[in-house]
């Protein structure tokens, strides 16, 4: 059977994974390829890396950083953040990453996926959606979630499947950085919408969180940066966690 | 000197690493005369059927790679593995290499497609060096699977279905799979392969 995939998430800036997507107060917590290679030798299934730089110069930095990775690291991994056009594409996935992920640059112009699915494969692209709930239904936010597109998350959610998606990163700007756990209710509404694997991120504070958005939908993989960088709970102690609930992991 | 066939068929540097990584000399290249001189040939590759076998007719590679396939240790990665077989229908009805008997056709499952992530491999009695991977999760990406006969099955995963996921006939391998990203495990089943056609 398909083991539910543990996946922790390196925020980059300026070639440092940085602690939180807030810009404010950065703390620099390490080099990315170490961070990435131990998270992979801990167990995670895959590595994410966001790349938060605000500059041009800096984002050049993230395709280094690609290709070091993509040599020392030994589990697939997705480049997100700042990846606007088939060029940038080009570039992450040249340099050795597996994935791309597109986040605000799809909305503006939708046809991002499509061209992106036909030119890489859909198992390349990631679509990134970060949803807000707003009276009875989930809003596409974009701008690190503080932008309102006032697009109904669910319904962009199958419009990127149809344009050749193969996995969506759904995170919850509701819940991220509460640490209470996955929003569940938003997990399910586009879990039982799509065909294509979702990653459910944002709310991470335990390993059994892990385990209760596995347990109460269909969630493909799990997402979370905080409680592996602060050495708050192991990539191992997370897949115990599963494990002890009956659900299937990978142990490294 | 291990060769990998350099199609423009997705990234290869991952692929070229784990061979590395096994102390092995590794080249990239589609230049006959350097595929002529290599100890085992690699054919990976990422995108659809069709694509593939449009680039190995475009850059001439067709025929020597199953002339090299009669003599050479030969394993095929992903949609590499996909084109050892008869034909494919991904992107319309394509003739593949045909150097093991099968089609590769959309996995016919209930479960989410692509079939992303790490699954467990279940496998036969065919190579029982091969046994050892048995349970062993290994990491897979792809919508496209071959359906062959099982005396040509080293091993299946199951998604709904019984997927192939590793397959010989005589020198030729192919692998469905990612090995170069299936951690510790994959290195291992790279290694188990060049083990194995020494034989």
């Amino acid at each position: 059977m398909i083991a539910k995939r543990i996946i922790p998430c390196l925020d980059v800036k300026d070639g440092k994974v940085v602690k939180g997507t807030n810009f404010i107060g950065l703390r620099e917590l390490g080099d990315p390829v170490e961070m990435a290679k131990t998270y992979s030798e801990a167990g995670a299934d895959e590595i994410v890396f966001l790349d938060i730089s605000a500059t041009h110069e800096a984002r050049e930095t993230i395709v280094d950083i690609v290709k070091e990775t993509a040599r020392n690291v030994h589990v697939p991994f997705t480049v997100g953040g700042g990846v606007r056009s088939i060029d940038d594409m080009t570039r992450l996935l040249q340099a050795g990453a597996d994935k791309v992920g597109i986040n605000s640059a799809a909305v503006t112009d939708p046809q991002l996926i499509t061209a992106g699915a036909t030119r890489f494969g859909s198992q390349c692209i990631v679509v990134a959606i970060d949803a807000k709930k707003v009276a009875d239904r989930w809003h596409v936010m974009t701008h690190g979630g503080r932008k309102d597109t006032g697009i109904d998350a669910v319904e962009w959610a199958q419009e990127a499947e149809q344009r050749g998606a193969g996995e969506i990163l759904l995170t919850s700007v509701d819940t991220d950085g509460v640490k209470n756990g996955f929003d569940l209710a938003l997990t399910e509404a586009i879990v039982k919408v799509v065909r294509i694997p979702v990653i459910a991120s944002g709310g991470v504070g335990h390993p059994d969180h892990f385990a209760e958005v596995f347990d109460a939908t269909n969630v493909s993989a799990g997402l979370a940066a905080s409680i592996f960088h602060e050495n708050t709970y192991t990539i191992q102690a997370v897949k115990a966690a599963c494990k002890a609930k009956g659900v299937i992991v990978r142990e490294a | 000197m291990i060769a990998i066939i350099d199609y423009g068929m997705g990234n290869v540097a991952s692929v070229q690493t784990a061979f590395e990584n096994l102390g092995y000399q590794v080249v990239l290249t589609d230049d006959h005369a350097t595929l002529r001189k290599a100890s085992h040939i690699i054919l990976p590759g990422v995108g659809s059927f069709q694509a593939a076998m449009d680039e190995i007719e475009a850059r001439d590679l067709k025929q020597i790679l199953i002339e090299l396939a009669e003599t050479k240790p030969f394993l095929g990665i992903c949609l590499g593995m996909q084109l050892l077989f008869t034909e494919g229908t991904e992107g319309g009805l394509t003739k593949g290499l045909d150097l093991i008997p099968g089609s590769v056709d959309r996995i016919d499952t209930t479960h989410l497609l692509p079939h992303i992530g790490w699954n467990q491999l279940q496998v036969t009695d065919l190579v029982p060096s091969f046994k050892a991977f048995n349970n062993e999760f290994v990491y897979f990406v792809h919508t496209f699977a071959a359906n062959t006969m099982a005396k040509y099955i080293v091993a299946t995963a199951n998604y709904g279905v019984e997927v192939t996921a590793i397959v010989r006939k005589g020198n030729v391998f192919g692998i469905q799979f990612h090995p170069e990203k299936s951690a510790t495990i994959g290195g291992e089943i790279l290694k188990t392969f060049l083990e194995e056609v020494k034989k």
